[in-house]
């Protein structure tokens, strides 16, 4: 057991906790944190990604002891206040999703693959989100999103207009 | 069972459900139900008894039972103008949440934003048998639209009474009542001040035309859709309580195995619950991580038998039948004409035989469940398809009354068929009553995939014979225990013979989307490929010839016209279309292919599917529906397949498990046919079952190798 300090959507946190736990135990039991997924425990469904420093992450398979004071970001960080980030906006708008549980996680994926490719191309996302699984079979309308969110200019600049 | 199964199909139950024992009474009775619900005006659909008795699991397995209740829905409309219905039917990510709001919508002139759905809680929603069989839409949707115009005529009656006017001459419009004679309008909560009534749905009540619908019809986004995107929205594995423990469950070492021995002391010495009772071990600890360390800490002794394993299914499916204890309540065996002389005077005959695999429904959330004793009372938190049900065997595991139990069912990750039963319900509850705190069970990926249950194996055998002009003339179809959903054929054949031998399954089995159509269509449409080379026909001509069925022509020719039937192709390169009917629905699916001759690599480049679901309620919903059918269907066709051998599941991971991803996309392009005139139905499954015959039919155009096992290239062609 050690006192592990993190840094989760512009947050402080210290938590009591054997430094091997996967972060993704640590944000949904000890934070509250739900909205990362548990989807397989071995980084094969992408439903528990995370950005850390910006880069898509599977919360499942990383020690929280290695985190350090690297800037974790988690769905719930994403949204500033009632305005949803343009990611978030284009799936509601592409109709991205069915029961929603790898949803979380697509967009955390999605955010990333713009961060480092504004504009990508279809085969580009393809490759890039190969590792988040979306059972429901939504991929098509995940694409669309994702295109619809470069279109948008998302970055990580916050969609024009307010959410609802 | 003629060439009109759309007549005589009305109302279909989920077979494989009706072993388990449905309970039948309500948490409330209706006078208390109205007190909890307080002032206003409630509008209860009361449902005619042939669909109550196979909406609230009465029919065929109800063996003296007390009736089951008779009631639907329950709408409500609150003195602040709030408007809550109560329906037992759950949200899986059908998206009936939106669906259903829209049908309220539509028929109660109300905004959808001022609607609450109150759904699967077994305290304050109507009984209902569970969410599966595609029935939401062909029942509950109708229902709520009752209740709706029902609720809607008696504010109407409310303001020509206060008015003392005429309530002809006055309509109902966003969420008030309006006089068309004067400028003159009330808003309906104003309407229910100070007042309760309670009414019974009229069931004469006329419902708003599907072609005159406004909110009904429209494409509509999900209803809460931003609490998912946000992460905001609590699936069940996401519950949590005060004092809360983590729950976990020490598994036996393969299926079937009995207990010899166990030494739960080292684990006691941890601080942590636990249980041994029965064959049941578990404990439970303030963190999941103790929880886990606890478990492995116990040290259990299990013996289990030799079993079957993948290599001898089969041949172990067709030995062992277990002939007129048809597990799935059908005893399906329909015969017409006379097959063996039909066969015999037959130009052209025909016989293969078609297999199927075990696979998995892998819900991308595992079964979880919150449990919560207070006193002799037990609350459980669970992601089903069946919370009434789930109440039932907690009852039972517990021996105490169902009145005694509630089950709520926070909208979860999906299920397709696979979250019928309560088994996370049960082992928190179970640890839950020891550790005299609330706790919480969520099963490993790995978990699910061994103790949960799956799409049954089989092996289909069909024989066949045509004229040489290519009329079909005679049909024999055998199914070993995949099941008889979708095993009638929709061909004009005057000569059937059509079996369904159910079998002791050497695995646990069930409930899967769509349920054996995939398994019974891709043999039928298979074989029908396969009948039309021997003729010499195009199969869509030689399918259309032995068709009568007006709507599964349409959906076949609709899909025809899209893909571009009767193209010219390169090398490499393969066309196949499958098709049918199932739950009310008609779908036809046209797949292309692309074989690599040197890798052996399969890859479907395009899917068209044209499906219709009667009067279309949200069409973007539908498709959403449609694509997810065939994306989840590609993985059943191609690759996904159980591994097991004595007992073990030997491929129980996602990385050992191959689920559709984004680089098995294929183009899919959609076609609704809309059929206004006819009521709706639902979308969930039938889109599903065109896929793997269309594909393998594809395959065959491509490289003139006929597969008849699904999956059908779970390692490309190479090794053919």
């Amino acid at each position: 057991m050690a006192t592990i300090r993190l840094a989760i959507n512009q947050k402080s946190y210290a938590v009591d906790v054997d430094p091997q736990t996967a972060l993704l135990t640590v944000l949904r039991e000890y934070l509250d944190l739900t909205g990362s997924k548990y989807g397989c425990g071995e980084g094969q469904c992408g439903a528990c990604t995370v950005l850390i420093d910006g880069k898509a992450q599977r919360s499942c398979v990383t020690r929280v002891g290695s985190v350090g004071q690297k800037q974790v970001t988690t769905i719930e960080g994403l949204a500033h206040g009632a305005q949803l980030h343009a990611v978030q906006q284009a799936f509601l708008d592409a109709g991205a999703l069915q029961c929603g549980y790898c949803t979380s996680g697509m967009i955390m994926s999605a955010v990333a693959l713009l961060k480092q490719n504004p504009s990508p191309s279809e085969s580009q996302i393809v490759d890039f989100m190969d590792g988040n699984i979306c059972r429901c079979g939504t991929y098509p309308r995940i694409v669309n999103a994702i295109q619809k969110a470069a279109k948008a200019g998302s970055g990580s600049a916050p969609a024009k207009g307010a959410g609802r | 069972m003629s060439g009109k199964p759309h007549a005589e199909l009305p109302l279909e139950p989920e077979r494989y459900e009706l072993r388990a024992a449905a309970p039948y009474r309500f948490d409330l009775g209706r006078r208390d139900f109205f007190k909890f619900l307080g002032a206003g005006l409630v509008v209860v659909s009361v449902l005619k008894p042939a669909l109550a008795a196979q909406e609230s699991g009465g029919g065929r397995q109800r063996r003296g039972d007390s009736l089951p209740n008779d009631i639907g829905a329950w709408l409500h409309i609150g003195e602040n103008g709030k408007i809550t219905v109560y329906t037992g039917k759950v949200e899986i990510g059908q998206d009936i949440r939106t669906s259903l709001s829209q049908a309220v919508s539509e028929e109660l002139h109300v905004s959808m934003d001022n609607i609450e759905m109150v759904m699967g809680d077994t305290r304050l929603t109507p009984f209902d048998m569970g969410t599966f069989g595609s029935r939401t839409t062909p029942t509950m949707n109708l229902q709520l639209r009752k209740v709706a115009s029902a609720a809607r005529d008696i504010l109407v009656g409310l303001a020509a009474s206060q008015w003392k006017t005429n309530p002809r001459q006055l309509i109902a419009v966003d969420g008030k009542v309006k006089d068309t004679a004067g400028n003159r309008s009330i808003e309906y909560a104003s309407l229910l001040n100070g007042q309760q009534l309670t009414q019974a749905l009229s069931a004469e009540d006329p419902l708003i035309p599907a072609a005159d619908w406004k909110v009904a019809g429209r494409s509509v986004q999900k209803i809460d859709g931003v609490d998912f995107v946000t992460g905001r929205h609590r699936y069940p594995s996401d519950q949590k309580l005060p004092d809360m423990l983590y729950g976990k469950v020490v598994r036996p070492s393969a299926f079937e195995a009995t207990l010899l021995s166990v030494d739960t002391q080292k684990a006691e010495q941890m601080g942590v619950t636990v249980v041994h009772d029965g064959n049941f071990i578990g404990v439970a600890a303030p963190t999941s991580q103790l929880a886990i360390a606890a478990a492995k800490a116990v040290h259990a002794e299990w013996k289990a038998e030799p079993q079957t394993s993948n290599r001898e299914l089969f041949d172990y499916l067709r030995k062992n039948t277990v002939e007129g204890q048809d597990v799935t309540g059908d005893g399906d065996r329909y015969e017409a004409g006379s097959v063996d002389a039909a066969m015999k005077s037959a130009d052209h005959r025909l016989q293969q035989t078609y297999t199927v695999q075990y696979i998995a429904h892998v819900p991308l959330e595992p079964r979880a469940a919150v449990a919560k004793w207070d006193d002799d009372q037990l609350t459980v938190w669970t992601g089903t398809q069946r919370p009434f049900g789930v109440r039932g065997q907690l009852a039972e595991a517990f021996h105490i009354p169902e009145d005694q139990v509630r089950v709520l069912m926070p909208d979860m990750g999906s299920g397709y068929g696979g979250k019928h039963t309560g088994e996370t319900a049960i082992e928190a509850a179970r640890l839950a009553r020891s550790a005299k705190r609330p706790v919480k069970v969520v099963w490993t990926r790995e978990e699910e995939f061994t103790w949960a249950y799956f799409r049954p194996a089989g092996v289909i055998d069909v024989m066949s014979g045509a004229r040489s002009d290519g009329t079909m003339t005679a049909w024999e179809f055998h199914n070993y225990n995949s099941g008889s959903a979708g095993i009638r054929t929709y061909y004009e054949i005057p000569n059937q013979r059509i079996i369904f031998h159910a079998v002791k399954s050497p695995l646990r089995q069930g409930s899967y989307r769509a349920l054996a159509a995939t398994a019974n269509h891709f043999a039928r449409e298979s074989h029908m490929d396969e009948l039309a080379q021997a003729v010499k026909q195009d199969p869509l001509e030689f399918r259309l010839k032995n068709l009568k069925d007006e709507r599964l022509r349409a959906v076949f020719e609709a899909a025809a016209r899209q893909f571009g039937w009767g193209r010219s192709k390169s090398a490499g390169q393969g066309f196949g279309m499958g098709g049918g009917y199932e739950k009310l629905g008609n779908v036809a699916t046209f797949a292309e292919v692309h074989v690599d001759r040197t890798s052996g690599e399969v890859k479907v480049l395009r899917v068209v599917s044209a499906f219709e679901c009667g009067a279309i309620v949200n069409p973007d919903g539908v498709r959403n529906q449609v694509e997810g059918s065939n994306v989840q269907g590609l993985g059943g066709a191609l690759f996904e397949a159980i591994q097991f051998e004595n007992g073990k599941i030997l491929n129980g991971r996602l990385s050992q498990y191959r689920v559709p991803r984004f680089s098995d996309l294929p183009a899919i392009e959609t076609v609704l046919v809309d059929r206004k005139d006819i009521p709706s139905v639902g979308a969930g499954e039938c889109p599903m079952i065109g896929l793997a015959p269309a594909i393998a039919n594809a395959i065959f155009d491509a490289t003139g190798t006929r597969l008849r096992a699904l999956p059908l290239a779970p390692d490309g062609l190479k090794s053919r």
